[in-house]
């Protein structure tokens, strides 16, 4: 089931969904609705009765979303959404950073980021083994016109190897006349006997549970991600990408397709004798505190590029590495550069650059500073 | 086959076709073998007539770069107004090539740019063949005509399948017929 | 016994008697019916049954006489509303337990 309403520059992928729904090719119901907020909405109502669910916005859409987001993961449906990366108003812009889904990451969904147009559809096939294993619903991101807008190579799997990967939908619980039940009503603070005399969670124990589905994906993720490989031979087990960290005591951070130019100035670099290499994040929630440790435990200065911000704090990805470097003897240099808002153009140059900036730092044993750098012309 | 990136930049207006040249390019590079590809526009709210542009990334290994073509191997330029502006011939590597629809000679252009230059009247060559659509001569495809002559980097076998699985049957031979003598007229002026 | 040990991960509950809690402490006034006015206890058959049909509590039975299960019934009064013999009148709690009311203040 499809509930989708179009906005750019998420068009594209919705336009195609209707056009294989229209001709036959895939067998779904695709509903037109007047809002996004309604599009999620006809999705979680669909996944309670047992049908498999897609929605996709950007930016604006997917703020109108925000309501029915925490109620898709509160009530526990594996619906999987295609957020297309736009920049948020005002002023208006349509094209790409990652504030949108950024501003939804405490809304208790997964969300996967893709690098490039072959993890789009590759995430998009794991996204639903994964919701539908831990009963989390999963946003697989990815940028808004570059990547959702440019064509490159992409090997799509036959239905018949997708049928093998993927099994049926199964509900947790299922809307059904012959069996009625009341779902996610006025739920108190205190957890209380319902009429079998069963002790039945209050608000808070239920969201104990989706903190812990949270916490606890992650090995899903790893596993689903595996499975993947076995089938289709492009590897997912992992949280994040690593490029040449095994000696890299420079780390660039980046993620989507930040991640792939990342690794051109993470060339650049070496070619003038550093030990740079690349963490691409690609599973930001949940967010893979462990593994980042052991994968960074070489670094003295990682340098963080956020295609987003906090404002009045720092880049989101930031604070996270920080949050996961706390405490563990890493003593590296952090520094963050937010960039690419609104669509500005972010290049390998410009990333190795930022990079050859902060290495004095490394000499002042400066650690890190409250607020992020900007590349802009201010 | 290159061995390396080959970076191709377009510059037309809005509904001439840039990117869908752009496209068919890439595919067409596909084809004949590279598998490291990207089309993309360069992203603004393109509208019918302004100044648009799209680039063509061709190599053998993945590309990895995402960002704008800053030093690109080739232009190729749908319409020849657009050569006042100074951001159409910007970072074309010496050795490049820029490829322009013009009915002017190369040496007419009055361009100097350490780069070759071919030229076309892909615009006549449209109009003649009746490849009009809503008043205008597209010439997108028949400038492909032009940059294959010029450069090595894709190959009229590769540009015709694409052309043929691309098209509709009722638009494949006049598309293939414009290429072609696009391809015979386009005048080469390389540096020395 | 932990709330886990109910299996749910999300909010659910069937319909019984009793779901929503002891309704009938939430009451401040109840309703009592006059027999000799209401219609199926005067005709001794089912009819009209009015009351039964509007109480949003589902507490008034379908049967002769008309009976209200008091531990559930909020006292909303919408049963003495509807009634078309006024055979239902809301009586004060207070007036019923005045000792009660007494020993609070």
């Amino acid at each position: 089931m499809i509930a989708a309403y179009p906005i750019t520059p998420q068009t594209p992928l919705t336009e195609k969904l209707s056009e294989f729904v229209e001709g036959g090719e895939l067998n779904a119901e695709y509903v037109a609705v007047e809002s996004e907020h309604s599009a999620l909405t006809v999705c979680t109502s669909a996944s309670m009765a047992g049908a498999r669910t897609f929605t996709a916005s950007s930016a604006h859409g997917l703020a109108y979303m925000h309501e029915m987001l925490h109620w898709a993961a509160g009530a526990r449906l594996p619906v999987v959404l295609a957020c297309v990366n736009r920049a948020i108003g005002a002023p208006w812009n349509i094209l790409n950073d990652q504030q949108d889904s950024i501003s939804q990451r405490d809304t208790g969904w997964i969300q996967i980021y893709a690098r490039n147009n072959q993890e789009i559809l590759d995430s998009v096939l794991q996204a639903y083994k994964i919701a539908e294993t831990v009963y989390v619903p999963v946003m697989v991101c990815y940028d808004g016109y570059v990547l959702s807008h440019a064509e490159m190579p992409v090997a799509v799997p036959s239905q018949e190897d997708v049928d093998k990967f993927l099994p049926s939908y199964q509900p947790h619980t299922i809307l059904d006349p012959a069996n009625p039940k009341n779902y996610n009503l006025v739920t108190l603070a205190d957890p209380r006997v319902n009429t079998e005399g069963v002790l039945c969670h209050g608000y808070m124990e239920l969201r104990y549970l989706l903190q812990e589905a949270l916490q606890n994906s992650g090995e899903v993720i790893i596993r689903v991600g595996q499975e993947f490989a076995e089938l289709f031979g492009r590897s997912y087990a992992n949280m994040f990408w690593e490029d040449r960290l095994a000696d890299a005591d420079i780390v660039i951070v980046a993620m989507g397709s930040l991640a792939m130019e990342a690794t051109v100035a993470a060339d650049m670099l070496r070619v003038k004798g550093h030990k740079a290499g690349v963490l691409g994040m690609r599973v930001f929630r949940p967010f893979p505190k462990a593994d980042l440790l052991k994968a960074l435990k070489k670094s003295r200065l990682i340098v963080v590029f956020d295609k987003n911000i906090s404002y009045g704090s720092e880049g989101a990805t930031c604070s996270e590495i920080k949050s996961a470097l706390y405490g563990s003897g890493v003593n590296a240099v952090i520094r963050n550069f937010i960039v690419g808002l609104g669509g500005r153009d972010v290049k390998a140059r410009e990333m190795a650059d930022a990079v050859t900036k902060s290495l004095p730092l490394l000499k002042e044993g400066f650690l890190n500073s409250e607020y992020p750098e900007w590349i802009c012309y201010i | 086959m290159n061995a390396r990136l080959h970076e191709i930049r377009w510059h037309g207006r809005g509904g001439q076709g840039a990117i869908t040249a752009a496209k068919i390019v890439a595919q067409a590079a596909y084809l004949k073998g590279y598998r490291g590809i990207t089309a993309a526009p360069s992203f603004g709210a393109e509208r019918r007539g302004a100044p648009v542009s799209a680039s063509t990334r061709i190599s053998p290994q993945t590309v990895m770069v995402i960002s704008q073509v800053e030093k690109p191997d080739t232009v190729v330029v749908l319409d020849h107004t657009l050569l006042k502006y100074q951001e159409v011939t910007s970072g074309l590597d010496r050795g490049g090539w820029l490829v322009v629809n013009s009915q002017q000679h190369p040496k007419e252009l009055n361009i100097t740019g350490d780069f070759n230059i071919a030229n076309a009247d892909a615009t006549r060559v449209c109009r003649e063949l009746g490849l009009i659509i809503a008043g205008l001569p597209v010439v997108n495809t028949a400038i492909l005509g032009a940059l294959v002559h010029a450069t090595n980097v894709v190959d009229m076998a590769s540009i015709e399948a694409v052309i043929r699985e691309r098209f509709s049957d009722s638009m494949i031979d006049i598309n293939l017929a414009a290429i072609m003598k696009t391809f015979e007229i386009t005048k080469l002026k390389k540096i020395r | 016994m932990r709330t886990r040990d109910c299996k749910h991960i999300c909010d659910e509950s069937s319909p019984g008697i009793g779901e929503a809690g002891k309704t009938g402490e939430w009451r401040n006034s109840f309703p009592m019916i006059d027999q000799e006015r209401c219609t199926p206890s005067r005709q001794n058959k089912p009819a009209c049954f009015l009351c039964w049909l509007y109480c949003p509590e589902a507490v008034i039975s379908k049967t002769v006489p008309v009976q209200i299960n008091l531990e559930y019934c909020k006292g909303c009064g919408i049963c003495s509303q509807v009634c078309p013999v006024q055979a239902i009148t809301m009586i004060n709690e207070e007036e019923l337990h005045p000792e009660e009311d007494t020993q609070k203040s």
